[in-house]
């Protein structure tokens, strides 16, 4: 074991995760956006939405997101119309192709796991905030969406784990974050074990910190399913 | 036979040629009812004989196919779409008279994820607009009313159901309604659960509160309320005071639905 090459190694990714997580969040934000867009879709009752939002999923679940990222950086560029539309600043970049990439595919598996959290809310707590008189968007954002989300957690941490390893895939359009920075790396020095070693070894870090994170999280959203705080002597007293 | 209260003043709620239909069955066959300010009404009936809907009609959680509503003498503006089915017009009006209408479910609906103090609150500060100071002082008189001041910072998930129901009652008390709907609000609970909840119902009663239930407690609808109508396949059977109809009911089938 050559610790003083590990460690120099170890330095010079380090530098590189600012811009990982710098994918992983961009994507992942603007993923949870579009997804819940799909999900109100899949759930609106209207037909074309409902077919669009199915056939979106359909795609970007079913085919590899190596395959996504290939196709909108070196795809598009193809097309003369793109190349002279308005977005060529944006697609020609291999870094907003990544972050685009990642967001479409991330937003499709969120989507379902939006829909899931939505369709769990109880009716009957719904048709208490009708009754009370708010408007169909206060009724969305006070009572269904959080408790979409308290219910959505637990499968959506999942899905941000997965992004963060998926951003390694931009390294293969010339994006230097953790990955791309490896395999510079080895290139250069063909000691390719001890590089994807320290590589592994940063994502699981990244990873064991965003499992907590999002526990933590978790944890303050549901105090309503833990167990009843313990109560203090006095009014436990006066409990019936 | 019906003994009115005496006052001459806009009836709280009028229901007027109310139908319904779920698909090809009508469910409500044509209902004319009116409730004058400071009067229990009882709703009783069989199971699937449309008390819920009728209810639900009120505050428009259900559209009625045809028929008038009318809250406090304003009448909740329906118009028919190309189809020849019934629609509301003005989303906002709804949103304001169900505001003044006070709704407790069977299940009680308290939303999860908020405390007993914040589910009372929230209605009065997000669709009333009042502060949150105001809100919590009478929030909190509400709790001590409905007995449960010590469960003010619980969540419905730690509560008996009997207490959930009273923080129900609560919730819908904070908007100061001028009518209050119940739908069978002891139907779920526990039997030693129930005369807590008929307890709170009947203090409010007795406060004067307009109020509509539906209900299978006898001892309410005969103690409690000042009429009872009997609902039979959609319509209005029987109705009267509870001391003519529980002893002398017109109707065969309200006598054997009281005897069991
Ligand atoms: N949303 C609905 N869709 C279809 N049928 C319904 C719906 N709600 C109620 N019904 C039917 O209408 C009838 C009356 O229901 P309901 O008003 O709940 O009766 P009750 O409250 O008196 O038991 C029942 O036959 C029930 O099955
Ligand atoms: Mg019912």
């Amino acid at each position: 074991m050559d610790i003083a090459f590990l460690y120099e190694t170890f330095v010079t990714l380090i530098s590189a995760i600012p811009l990982t997580l710098q994918l992983a969040a961009t994507s992942v934000a603007l993923g949870a956006v579009l997804a819940l867009g799909l999900a109100v879709c899949r759930l609106s009752g209207i037909w074309p939405l409902d077919w669009f939002a199915r056939g979106y999923i359909f795609i970007f679940r079913g085919t590899p997101l190596l395959v996504q990222i290939f196709l909108i950086y070196y795809g598009l560029g193809q097309f003369r119309e793109v190349r002279r539309s308005a977005f060529w600043f944006i697609l020609r970049d291999p870094y907003w192709c990544a972050i685009i990439a990642l967001m479409l595919c991330t937003a499709a598996y969120s989507a379902e796991i939006i829909r899931g959290g939505l369709q769990a809310v109880p009716h009957g707590q719904i048709e208490a905030a009708r009754a009370c008189g708010m408007s169909r968007f206060m009724v969305f954002r006070r009572i269904i969406l959080p408790l979409a989300i308290r219910q959505a957690l637990p499968a959506y941490s999942n899905e941000i784990i997965s992004m963060v390893k998926a951003t390694s895939l931009a390294s293969i359009i010339t994006i230097m974050e953790v990955t791309g920075v490896a395999a510079k790396i080895i290139s250069e020095t063909y000691r390719a074990i001890e590089v994807f070693v320290v590589a592994g070894a940063i994502y699981l870090a990244i990873n064991f910190i965003l499992t907590r994170v999002v526990a933590l999280i978790e944890y303050r959203l549901s105090p309503h399913l833990r167990q009843a705080p313990a109560l203090p002597a006095v009014a436990a007293g006066e409990m019936r | 036979m019906n003994t009115m209260p005496d006052i001459a003043t806009t009836p709280a709620i009028e229901i007027r040629g109310l139908r319904k239909s779920f698909g090809p069955t009508e469910v409500l066959k044509g209902i004319d009812l009116t409730a004058n300010e400071g009067e229990v009404i009882s709703i009783l009936g069989s199971s699937g004989s449309g008390k819920s809907t009728m209810l639900r009609c009120i505050n428009m959680l259900e559209t009625p196919d045809a028929g008038a509503i009318v809250v406090a003498g304003e009448k909740i503006a329906m118009k028919t779409d190309g189809k020849g089915k019934a629609t509301i017009v003005d989303r906002r009006q709804v949103q304001r008279i169900r505001s003044e209408l006070g709704m407790v479910f069977q299940s009680f609906n308290l939303w999860s994820h908020k405390t007993v103090i914040e589910n009372i609150i929230e209605a009065p500060i997000h669709v009333q607009n009042r502060s949150k100071a105001e809100a919590i002082a009478e929030a909190e008189v509400l709790l001590e009313k409905v007995g449960i001041a010590d469960k003010r910072n619980h969540y419905p998930a730690h509560l008996s159901g009997g207490q959930q129901q009273r923080a129900a009652i609560a919730r819908a008390l904070a908007m100061r309604p001028k009518v209050m709907l119940f739908d069978e609000p002891t139907s779920a609970l526990d039997p030693e659960l129930v005369g807590e909840v008929l307890r709170v119902m009947r203090s409010l009663a007795d406060e004067g509160r307009t109020m509509l239930v539906v209900t299978h407690e006898m001892g309410f609808a005969r103690d409690v309320s000042n009429r009872v109508i009997f609902l039979h396949q959609g319509a209005i059977e029987e109705q009267g005071h509870p001391g003519e109809m529980f002893t002398n009911a017109q109707s065969e089938r309200f006598r054997k639905f009281i005897s069991g």
